[in-house]
């Protein structure tokens, strides 16, 4: 089933009877050549490329509630290539260009809306730092615009500019950055997967993972056991508790990270904007509601909610940005469990284990990472070779101290990202 | 989220800065490999746990919170120089 306008357009006027399901619902098989644990959006997009471009299509991924339940379908949208330490700026790069083509690649609308990401600064310091990471943007072929005062009040007009505290100096613009349908995203992998062969098997929770004189045989589930050559875990909040089952402990702790969405309104905020002075960002859907996040509640935590001091927080630092929010009705809010590293930056990677591989770490970024993510996932498991973009994200560099990701520059410890 | 702290009694976690898993500090000579198990690598886990807070906005005090990590539950806390990890 291909999907187009002319398609929509007999489906309307014949009463949409004539919808397919987007993919199987499969049976789980004796052996696969691969397998990836977890059917959120990086365990998806790993399946469809290695479908699509390793020609790996005697693989399943293995879902233990349904596809697309996890974070990837309780995030805040956003994708944007703005990072600045070598390691993550190619990685996000190389993301960001696969999200353009996504939607021709998959056939699946994923409502990708490249509205800008503005980043705020509030201080000469914070000024010159977006320069400088503007100019490393743009040198490594990415879009970035410094812009001033006036350049901020042309595109946000009711941003508080005379904030006693905390004024705008101006911001760091990427036109290319916006937000995409979370779930689609999710969905048009899953369809692509399928469509290619791989068996997306859900209800279905891993319990083992067999490993025989250091070399991966398969897996233990809910529906007995499968046999694979090669096994990926892809399973972000629950890294933890997946990596143990192969007798390894990751440099991952699981924390909540909370979001809220306020009842629909009409058109005003056209970009995603984020506060410089305070873990605050924020956009709006397409359905109107404003939708906005911000810090962790820093403490381990697998709830998937958070507690109220973090929603003071997150509250108080969009009142200061813009006050305009003030009169909105947030409708509900929630909380995802994110794998947290040291440094706040991913890990893709071989184990210790032959044929086991490692895909986690992806902290509070991981929606914009999923194409990138699952390309250079797929090209570790089906070549042995790191991809390129992604050859930075090494479970070893906690250990040695080469090659940390510290994006915030705080230091690579735990509690501090 | 409140957390019994020994000293001032049961305080709101505003008042407390969360450092992580309580672990045992290995000793300055232990090699790389412990060291890292220290500072990096963690069990992580889903249910009961014990992690490291200070009291900051207190009385100061480390303190061993045991905690349970789906519900939020908060079963107990003792002074960190107390706490047998």
């Amino acid at each position: 089933m291909r999907f187009s306008g002319w398609r929509i357009l007999r489906e309307g006027l014949s009463g949409n009877k004539g919808w397919q399901p987007h993919w199987r619902d499969a049976e789980p098989k004796a052996e696969y050549d691969a397998i990836i644990i977890g059917g959120g959006g990086h365990g998806l997009s790993t399946a469809y490329y290695l479908a699509k471009e390793h020609g790996m299509t005697n693989i399943a991924v293995i879902e233990k509630g349904y596809l697309g339940g996890g974070n990837v379908g309780r995030n805040t949208t956003i994708v944007r290539a703005n990072y600045f330490l070598d390691g993550n700026s190619q990685f996000y790069s190389h993301s960001l260009k696969l999200w353009e083509n996504l939607e021709q690649d998959l056939n699946y609308n994923v409502m990708l809306s490249q509205r800008g990401q503005l980043m705020l600064c509030h201080s000469d310091g914070q000024r010159d730092a977006y320069a400088r990471r503007g100019n490393s943007i743009v040198g490594q072929g990415d879009d970035a615009e410094l812009l001033d005062v006036d350049g901020v009040r042309k595109i946000a007009p009711y941003l508080d500019f005379e904030n006693t505290r905390f004024p705008i100096y101006g911001g760091l613009l990427q036109k290319r950055a916006g937000t995409a349908r979370h779930d689609a995203v999710a969905w048009g992998y899953a369809r692509g997967a399928s469509e290619r062969g791989v068996d997306l098997i859900q209800q279905c929770e891993v319990t083992g993972i067999d490993i025989e004189n250091g070399v991966v045989r398969g897996v233990q589930t809910t529906r007995g056991a499968i046999r694979a050559k090669k096994v990926g875990i892809v399973v972000a909040g629950r890294s933890g508790q997946v990596a143990a089952m192969a007798g390894m402990r990751l440099p991952v702790e699981s924390h909540v990270l909370q979001a809220f969405v306020t009842e629909g309104l009409k058109p005003v905020i056209d970009n995603v904007i984020s506060f410089g002075m305070g873990h605050f960002y924020i956009s709006q859907s397409d359905k109107g509601g404003l939708v906005f996040g911000g810090d962790l509640d820093f403490y381990a935590s697998y709830a998937s909610r958070g507690n109220l001091p973090m929603v003071e927080h997150v509250m108080e630092a969009g009142m200061t940005l813009m006050p305009m929010i003030g009169k909105a009705k947030v409708l509900r809010s929630w909380g995802g469990i994110m794998d947290m590293t040291p440094d706040g930056s991913p890990i893709i990677d071989k184990t210790e284990t032959e044929g086991l591989f490692v895909n986690c770490g992806w902290c509070y970024g991981g929606f914009k990472a999923v194409p990138g993510s699952g390309n250079s996932f797929a090209h570790l498991m089906a070549t042995g070779n790191h991809h390129t973009p992604a050859e930075k994200f090494r479970l070893d560099r906690f250990r040695t101290g080469r090659g940390l990701m510290d994006e915030e520059g705080t230091g690579a410890q735990h509690n501090l990202h | 989220m409140r957390i019994p702290c020994p000293l001032c009694g049961p305080r709101d976690r505003r008042e407390f800065y969360y450092k992580g898993a309580a672990l045992d500090c290995p000793d300055p000579e232990a090699g790389a490999q412990a060291w890292d198990d220290y500072v990096h690598l963690r069990e992580n886990p889903a249910g009961v746990t014990r992690d490291l807070w200070q009291h900051e906005a207190g009385c100061g005090a480390w303190i061993v919170v045991t905690r349970n990590t789906v519900s939020h539950e908060v079963l107990g806390a003792v002074l960190a120089r107390e706490a047998v990890l």
